[in-house]
């Protein structure tokens, strides 16, 4: 019997299937039947499950029991800000007058939707200190792409074809240079200095006529604001290239600076991280693009503009437009619509002291577990950390528990396990980010946890080293999933 | 003391307890924390608006929501890739449990069972519809997953020129265009009834129904594409699967398409989903998320992600792609919208907007001034109308009865491969939702012009 569904999950669909079941009653036909197609243009062989409708819900339900959620569980998913996801903004984004318009639409009969998307974008403009903003990228890394895109862009547009390297932090996400290469950079390896902020000689090495840009996520993936920013910027601009930055960890920043006054020229958000969208197991997400001035023009389309009738914002009609040199459009209509109302509703609940309180705790919780559990987990860099805590099972690893071990034994307590082996550059990580939204009942659980499991680690190492041993399954055998993949259900598999 | 007196309704810590815990660090303050922001650049100004209560931001939506025409609250015939039909009840209460909504991406397998199963499952069915051997977990919408498709056959074919028909949606070309600007990519427009397919050709890129709502041949372009050593990369309508061969039957090496018919509301152009399928031996350039089938410690059967080492977060810029988050609780939607359906529902819908689609356009060709241009060929349930007017101005009049027209194809980019004489066309879209009711209201609303 599995562990938290009554409801049987062994059997896939078409493994229920019975002949003759339906989950959905169509209307009948109320116009005359017309000739069919040639017969060579159909189907006789769609190979869909035959099930009924009480069957769907309880195998779905006894499905999403299977998972642990925000909210079901703490989810201290470093780099991930897993956040409570309020609920009245799933309500908004299911209103008719949103989730039932077509994206081509008259934008007369539109006008409302548009309305929100231009108000959006002067929101995130003030947030960031950025003159421009796109909603139209779907994810964070659609909107990095859109970024480096737009990079190009500029420097081609100034007839500069020969900055073809595009410099990136080894402690980067893996998206960054995964799109440096899509927008046709050759990626180079910026190191960090040993408290962990970008490695300045390192820069000027790379600063020269080949340099696009940098890439900078601020706080980094260490956790860390980096001390140097400003003269990075600097740096940068100085020899000709342009800042982007990865805006995935925001939630340490708002409020407390803006990415425009320090120097960056364009960046993406994750409305889906800072911005309370829910994640939904791996989206949608939506990836705003915010700017300088120097590359507004560049922007992904569509755009959301205004047009003051009356000078005084009573009478103004919205429209989409495309701003003038722009990269293109990346999607196929105006960006993640559902999504971006969300964050719209979130942001309205806030404000300016709401939306500083969100980065004062995040960062608050965060420094109380660095400062709980430093002294029996190594703190690679000793520094005041932002939103989330970079630690490391160095010390564990030597009682040969692993940080993987460390993680996959937290399930087991009930929370689920911090980003691991992240970033690349600190042996055994555990990248752990509360956010704002858990309390300090939960803090103190979870850290109680933590040491449980460190004095596992010397009373039982491989009991640990076996964890978890409480889950719906055990450790799953990847490698032999990558040798032999199993993608689809098959008859008689 | 910084510490703001307004704080969010979303956040536990009370006064009393951040002061606790801030003692915890040797601080008095919240702002001591950020003491690494150059003073300079610290608590700048934001001018948002005040936070409004949860009651005043209901009002404030609504008021919103209710400047814009919903497809429901009159009949509309505007499809374009984008399609108004029915979703089952059981879709959106299944998505939004918590368990599913506020969910990761299913990284820790142990505890992600139930989104990994269900990505499973998607992948069979989609699979399954298209007619291919493997589908990934998704992409963003149907737009990105074609470019991703061309890009995908540019790595199988080690060639840069790509063809184009002058058929597939001019906004699914402009994204193409976007995502191969900065790849050394020749994108050629071919005409779709002679398209020219080279030796150094990665792939012929056509659609399924094709934009304009016509079905074209795909085992003879399939022929064509293979003959010069290039794929065949669609973009299907799968909703339109249900009843018409899929491309997987002709032989198609790449299919993608929007999955939004699948039980993904219009939201005014997403969150959509794109679905991506290929053939098995292309497994390794695929982009983005897969789900594998494994066992346990114990051999119990479970699941995983899978042949992760294509993606950008183990290969970094070697990445086949640099997606990360897609669009997991719409592949959800789509496989509940699917089981719900199942192998009869799917057929008769698809059949329903056929039969509606063709009663419409009867109606319409024999109104005097109107013609249906592509007629003579087979099409599911969208078709172009060359009109006695210009299609803005119809479709002005037809929105004083209330009747949401199709989209006007007279003007750029969608009119950019249409022959001239097509100067007022409109691509009017028919589907399950429109009841005979609403078919002779926008026929009649259209002899207005005859």
């Amino acid at each position: 019997m599995l562990k938290g569904g009554s409801r049987d999950t062994g059997r896939l669909l078409m493994e229920r299937s019975v002949p003759g079941r339906m989950g959905v009653v169509t209307p009948p036909l109320d116009v005359p039947q017309q000739p069919m197609p040639d017969a060579s243009l159909l189907r006789d062989d769609l190979g869909l499950p035959e099930v009924s409708e009480p069957e769907v819900v309880q195998y779905f339900t006894a499905l999403s029991q299977l998972n642990f959620s925000i909210d079901t569980q703490f989810y201290p998913l470093g780099s991930c800000t897993m956040k409570y996801n309020p609920k009245v903004n799933d309500e908004m984004a299911f209103l008719p007058g949103f989730a039932a318009i077509h994206p081509l639409q008259p934008e007369e009969q539109s006008q409302g939707a548009l309305e929100l998307l231009y108000r959006l974008q002067e929101f995130l403009g003030k947030i960031t200190g950025m003159a421009g903003v796109s909603l139209a990228t779907l994810a964070g890394a659609h909107g990095e792409l859109a970024g480096v895109l737009m990079m190009r862009a500029y420097h081609h547009a100034q007839g500069d074809t020969g900055r073809t390297k595009m410099a990136i932090p080894d402690s980067a996400h893996g998206t960054n240079p995964a799109s440096a290469a899509m927008a046709g950079f050759d990626v180079v390896s910026l190191a960090s200095d040993k408290d962990g902020n970008v490695d300045l000689e390192a820069l000027h090495e790379l600063a020269g006529p080949d340099l696009a840009g940098v890439m900078i996520t601020l706080p980094s993936t260490l956790g860390l604001f980096d001390q140097n920013i400003v003269e990075v910027c600097r740096i940068v601009h100085e020899a000709g290239g342009l800042v982007y930055g990865d805006g995935a960890n925001m939630n340490a920043l708002l409020g407390r600076t803006k990415l425009g006054d320090l120097g960056f020229d364009v960046i993406h958000l994750n409305l889906h991280k800072t911005f309370s969208t829910p994640h939904g197991g791996g989206g949608p997400g939506a990836g705003p693009v915010c700017c300088a001035p120097i590359l507004a023009r560049y922007l992904a389309a569509p755009v959301v503009t205004a047009t003051d009738f009356n000078g005084n914002g009573s009478g103004s009609t919205y429209s989409l437009s495309t701003p003038e040199q722009s990269i293109g459009k990346m999607s196929g209509y105006h960006g993640n619509f559902g999504v971006l109302v969300r964050a719209y509703t979130y942001i309205r609940t806030l404000g300016d002291a709401g939306i500083k309180s969100i980065s004062g705790n995040a960062v608050l919780n965060a420094n109380y577990l660095l400062q709980a559990l430093k002294d029996i987990y190594y703190l690679p860099y000793d520094r005041t950390c932002m939103h989330e805590v970079v630690l490391s099972a160095d010390w564990q690893r030597a009682r040969g528990v692993s940080g993987l071990d460390v993680a996959k034994r937290l399930l087991d307590y009930g929370f689920h396990a911090p980003t691991m082996y992240f970033p690349l550059i600190v042996h055994e990580a555990l990248m752990i980010e509360p956010t704002e939204a858990e309390n300090r009942d939960t803090l103190d659980a979870f850290i109680q946890a933590l040491r449980d499991i460190n004095q596992e680690s010397f009373d039982d190492p491989d009991f640990v080293h076996h964890a978890p041993h409480t889950t719906t399954v055990s450790r799953l055998d990847e490698a032999g999933a990558a040798r032999h993949p199993d993608l689809r259900w098959r008859p008689e598999a | 003391m910084t510490t703001a007196h307004f704080q969010s309704h979303y956040i536990p810590n009370t006064e009393q307890e951040q002061a606790e815990m801030l003692a915890t660090l040797g601080l008095t303050a919240i702002d001591q924390l950020f003491h690494d922001i150059p003073d300079e650049f610290r608590n700048p100004p934001l001018d948002l608006p005040e936070p409004l209560s949860e009651l005043d931001i209901q009002r404030e939506l609504a008021g919103l929501a209710s400047k814009n025409r919903a497809l429901g609250s009159g009949p509309s015939f505007l499809g374009a890739g984008s399609y108004h039909h029915f979703i089952p009840s059981i879709v959106k209460a299944l998505m939004t449990r918590g368990e599913f909504l506020t969910a990761y991406t299913p990284y820790q397998p142990e505890v992600s069972q139930g989104t990994l199963q269900v990505i499973y499952e998607f992948q069979t069915l989609i699979s399954s519809l298209f007619g291919m051997e493997v589908a990934n977990a998704g992409m963003y919408d149907g737009a990105t997953s074609l470019a991703e498709g061309v890009l995908m056959a540019c790595r199988v074919t080690r060639r840069d020129r790509v063809a184009v028909s002058d058929t597939v949606s001019p906004l699914y070309l402009q994204v193409i265009r976007t995502y191969c600007q900065a790849q050394g990519v020749r994108i050629e427009v071919v005409r779709h009834w002679q398209p020219e397919v080279g030796d150094d050709t990665a792939c012929l890129v056509v659609q399924h129904p094709n934009f304009y709502g016509g079905i074209e041949d795909l085992g003879e372009l399939a022929q064509l594409a293979h003959g010069h050593g290039a794929l065949l990369v669609v973009s299907a309508d799968p909703l339109a699967c249900g009843m018409l061969n899929p491309p997987g039957h002709y032989s198609a090496d790449i299919v993608t398409g929007e999955g939004q018919p699948l039980g993904i509301p219009a939201s005014y152009g997403g969150p959509y989903l794109g679905l991506f399928t290929c053939k098995e031996q292309y497994i390794r350039q695929m982009p983005s998320r897969l789900v594998g089938r494994t066992v346990d410690t114990q051999g119990r059967t479970g699941y995983v992600l899978t042949l992760q080492t294509r993606e950008q977060h183990i290969r970094r810029e070697r990445a086949t792609s640099n997606i990360c988050t897609n669009e997991a609780l719409y592949a959800l939607a789509a496989t509940i919208y699917l089981a719900a359906m199942g192998r009869q529902g799917l057929k008769q819908v698809a059949e329903l907007c056929y039969h509606k689609a063709h009663y419409a356009a009867a109606e319409i060709e024999a109104l005097p001034g109107y013609s249906i241009p592509f007629k003579r060929g087979p099409f599911f349930q969208e078709f172009v109308v060359q009109c006695p007017a210009p299609p803005a101005q119809i479709n002005g009049r037809l929105m004083e009865r209330n009747i949401l027209g199709g989209l006007d194809i007279s003007v750029p980019p969608y009119s950019d491969p249409l022959p001239s004489e097509l100067d007022k066309g409109m691509l009017l879209c028919v589907t399950e939702m429109n009841s005979k009711n609403d078919i002779d209201a926008l026929v009649a609303g259209l002899a207005e012009f005859s």
